[in-house]
């Protein structure tokens, strides 16, 4: 049994039920992988909840082709040690039209990662998509469901959404209707944290504080991965003590400066700090509303 | 670091200041980061009520759609924590939609936050909020009497509330009241002591939720798993993996299949984290067993005494959809890991939430909570809610739009199939059946009025007869003049008119026969409660397609005439509609060909289904 606190303990069974859930409920279900440390999280419970056997779904991953490049070692690492199976899609018109971060701002977030995840959900013909995110996330996550119903199209419409009671999930569905299901749903950041480090497990070291070239954009700190950056007129890269408190694309996710370098400096942090977990991700700030309208839209 | 989880759900409206106390107890507890304070201080100026000041309402409102109508529409959850414990409060709003918000929000509560505004004091709505959290099995309560600072603060105001709630109690049922005045907008008594109510010396908000022992009775009861999921990655490992939902169970325990009633022992209970000496109520596990015995998703695991085996049950229904409930319907029935298909077979009472008394009715509406009868289609190990929430809550599913339309919570279980036996007869329908040469089966004719299925039902009936095979018709309207002749052309009649033709079908199939059944049956629901009651491959839907202009043409009984003048109601076609059949076995257009044609159509169907020979 985890030695994690009573609280991790109940949030972790909460967790284990559903990733069973949907195993016993899906035909054919699948499990998004972003690699932080949500990701990180959510794969762990799956590797418990149906231990000793492998989860009996794949991984799905949609490459933007702008990850960190540590992110890519990470998941590749994940995979070979679990022996998982690991499916990836980036979007080919995307691709082929040269979208990228620098040039085409929310037009790249819409066709990199939102449109690329419906294809691939769709080619896939999964019913059932288990992703990382919290209810803690944003405000307008606080009312989405554990398994949320997406109609024709991946789309989210508050209609259709089922009252969730007890812990009784019904995952039966509509022609037409697939579900999102989202079994972090109840956990905090610092949850997360608290039990990455009761339970031992690997994230991305891009979590923890190190020196890192860097460039401040819009009073936010962009870590300059790989030579792909574009410096705009007088910017050079500046060596910071840095780290990330959320991961996306590389010039999309902001750091922040920091000296917490283990997990438990993590902790430490979070039981401290004053600013949002998306305060560093620059395409959730335009408005109040903003993730609504992306979610409305297939957003996960 | 916190020691404990506490679910709790917050009761009230927004008027009462429920959002602005939520808020507040968010910022104290050091919830809110800087940069949302700062984006809530320039929404407080654009869409605040608070002049001057931070509004902390806004601090919990989340759709888009609500935060321009300043109305909460859905159960939004919270988290925070002290270094006591951490918190999950489901928000309920208190107007709009508030019975199944909160029933939804209370089925998983520990605790819950009433909240009264000072200067109105009890209204309805805080009897129907406390009668829906006893309901839900929600015993312990924290009346939170806000904006104590608009009655000055004035502690026979705040006594009189508490008398009048503990005089409720008598109706409601045990419950244990922590009583405190708060002003959420100041901030008095909801994380530190208000010195404006030096007359009070009970504990604040937080402490009250903080030192809360809500009673967990799961745990001291036998043990019961649900099987949610079963395990068996190859031929060397079988494991059943699911939530302990009662009790304590150790390697070698003596557990039995409740449904099957077949005995093993526990050999081990496995986790990622090494096998456990002890498996307690909250906990995942997977099982292995001593020996092999079947277990399937759906059974439970139980130490003696058993669970009951049920295929009746009484339960008290919160009716979700805005489609009524009827006696007759058949829906989806998921309890614990089990789905089987329920069918209401009694409608009795509505429990009146504002006066919390019982009144006499036959079909219950969107929010409202009733006595409901429930024929199951397979047993299903069971127990009443009182005694487990995993065992005795259940949800109801549509079974076409397969949405959740309701919630229940079993308060009888009566006549398993232990008790009474299926009188299991030597000659049965096939038997019958094959004297006659034939399969029985029921050609169930669907379509408007005026479309002609009468018509094509009597000549198939006359080639059938013709060629010696046995038959019976059902006539919707004959059928209406003799057992159907206490029924009425209410919603809850119609259902049950259905229900009737649907049974009787049945015993005519059980006979052997061939059953042709002229019945406009306009819904889905309808037809597909008719087709269950028989075996599979002996429904055949008939969609007699006829446009509807073209039934008004030929109005063969002149009731277009008298529906178009107003003169019947609910009439199908013209003020009430018809779901035609999405996938019918035999589609029949009208107008591409004469009644003999069609008829000698559906008579080459049955042959080639074998029906005939």
């Amino acid at each position: 049994m985890t030695t994690a606190p009573a609280h991790l303990q109940a949030l972790e069974a909460e967790s284990i039920h559903i990733l069973r859930e949907v195993a016993a409920q899906a035909a054919r279900p699948v499990m998004l992988y972003s690699i932080g440390k949500d990701s990180s999280v959510l794969l762990h419970l799956a590797r418990k909840a149906f231990f000793p056997a492998p989860p009996p779904f794949p991984l799905l991953h949609i490459d933007t082709t702008w990850k960190f490049r540590d992110m890519i070692a990470f998941r590749d690492a994940t995979v070979r040690r679990f022996g998982l199976e690991l499916r990836r899609h980036t979007n080919p018109d995307g691709l082929a039209q040269g979208i990228n971060p620098f040039d085409h701002g929310s037009v790249y977030t819409q066709v990199m990662k939102t449109d690329a995840l419906k294809q691939a959900l769709t080619a896939g013909d999964y019913d059932f998509a288990i992703g990382g995110a919290r209810r803690d996330e944003e405000r307008s996550r606080a009312k989405e469901r554990i398994f949320s119903v997406r109609g024709p199209g991946h789309t989210w419409e508050p209609k259709r959404q089922r009252p969730e009671l007890w812990h009784l999930y019904n995952g039966t569905l509509a022609p037409g209707e697939t579900l999102r299901v989202f079994p972090l749903s109840n956990w905090t950041e610092l949850d997360v944290w608290t039990y990455i480090l009761a339970e031992n497990i690997d994230v991305v070291p891009l979590y923890f504080a190190a020196e890192r070239p860097t460039v401040i954009r819009d009073g936010l700190i962009i870590v300059v991965d790989d030579d792909r950056m574009r410096f705009q007129p007088g910017e050079k890269p500046v060596g910071r003590m840095v780290r990330f408190r959320s991961l996306g694309c590389y010039p999309l996710s902001a750091a922040v400066e920091s000296d917490a370098a283990s997990v438990e400096d993590i902790v430490h942090e979070m039981r401290t700090t004053r600013v949002s977990e998306r305060a560093g991700r620059l395409i959730d700030q335009d408005q109040g509303a903003s993730m609504e309208k992306k979610k409305r839209e297939g957003y996960f | 670091m916190p020691n404990s989880l506490l679910r709790v759900l917050a009761c009230g409206s927004v008027d009462d200041g429920k959002s602005t106390l939520i808020g507040r107890l968010l910022f104290e507890c050091g919830t809110i980061p800087d940069d949302v304070m700062a984006a809530l201080e320039r929404d407080s100026r654009r869409f605040g009520t608070v002049r001057d000041g931070v509004d902390y309402a806004l601090l919990v409102d989340g759709l888009e759609a609500e935060r321009e109508q300043g109305v909460t529409i859905d159960v939004a959850y919270r988290y925070f924590e002290t270094p006591r414990r951490r918190f999950i409060l489901a928000d309920a709003p208190g107007h709009q939609q508030y019975t199944r918000n909160m029933v939804t929000g209370a089925s998983t509560a520990d605790l819950a936050i009433l909240l009264v505004d000072a200067r109105k004091g009890l209204l309805a709505q805080t009897r129907r909020h406390s009668a829906i959290a006893s309901l839900l099995g929600v015993r312990d309560v924290v009346l939170a009497v806000n904006k104590m600072d608009l009655v000055d603060f004035d502690q026979s105001v705040f006594d009189a509330i508490v008398s009048g709630f503990h005089a409720l109690l008598d109706k409601l049922g045990p419950l244990s009241v922590t009583a405190i005045p708060v002003c959420a907008r100041d901030g008095d008594n909801v994380t530190s002591a208000s010195e404006r109510v030096s007359w009070f010396s009970g504990p604040t908000l937080l402490s009250a939720l903080e030192s809360a022992e809500p009673s967990r009775p799961a745990s001291r009861q036998p043990f019961r798993m649900p099987v949610q999921y079963v395990n068996r990655p190859d031929h060397t490992f079988r494991g059943y993996a699911g939530t302990v939902s009662s009790g304590t169970l150790r390697p070698g325990s003596r557990i039995t299949n409740a449904a099957s009633r077949v005995e093993a022992k526990i050999e081990r209970i496995v986790t990622m984290d090494g096998d456990l000496d002890a498996a307690e109520q909250g906990q995942p596990v997977t099982l292995v067993l001593d020996r092999e015995i079947d277990v399937s998703r759906g059974d439970v695991l139980a130490e003696d005494p058993s669970p009951a085996l049920a295929d009746q049950i009484n339960a008290w229904v919160v009716w979700m959809d805005e489609t009524p409930l009827f006696r007759g319907r058949s829906y989806q029935l998921m309890l614990g890991s089990r789905t089987v298909t329920g069918t209401i077979t009694d409608i009795t009472n509505r429990l009146d939430v504002d006066t919390l008394n019982e009144v006499g009715v036959r079909e219950l509406h969107l929010n409202e909570i009733g006595r409901v009868a429930i024929s199951l289609s397979h047993p299903v190990c069971c127990e009443p809610y009182e005694t487990s929430r995993a065992l005795g809550g259940f949800i109801l599913i549509d079974r076409l739009s397969r949405a959740t339309v309701g919630a229940g919570m079993i308060t009888e279980i009566r006549a398993g199939r232990t008790n009474v036996h299926w009188h299991q007869l030597d000659v049965d329908k096939r038997a019958r059946a094959g004297l006659n040469g034939q399969k029985p089966a029921v050609l169930w004719f669907t379509g408007l009025s005026g479309a002609g299925k009468s018509t094509i039902a009597n000549l198939v009936e006359k080639r059938l007869l013709a060629a010696g095979r046995h038959t019976m018709t059902l006539d919707g309207d004959n059928v209406r003049h003799g057992l159907n002749r206490d029924l009425g052309f209410s919603e809850a009649d119609r259902v049950e008119n259905i229900r009737r033709i649907a049974e009787v079908s049945r015993l005519f199939v059980e006979a052997g026969l061939i059953v042709l059944v002229s019945f406009i049956s306009p819904y889905r629901a309808e037809r597909m409660l008719a087709r269950e009651r028989v075996a599979e491959g002996e429904f055949l839907e008939i969609f007699v397609d006829t446009p509807v202009d073209e039934c008004r043409r030929r109005d063969p009984k002149g009731l277009y005439q008298k529906a178009d003048a107003g003169q019947i109601r609910n009439f199908t076609g013209v003020d009430a509609p018809y779901e035609e059949p999405l996938d019918p076995e035999i589609h029949l257009r009208t107008l591409d060909a004469p009644p003999e044609v069609l008829a000698a159509q559906i008579v080459d169907a049955l042959r080639e289904r074998g029906i005939i020979v």
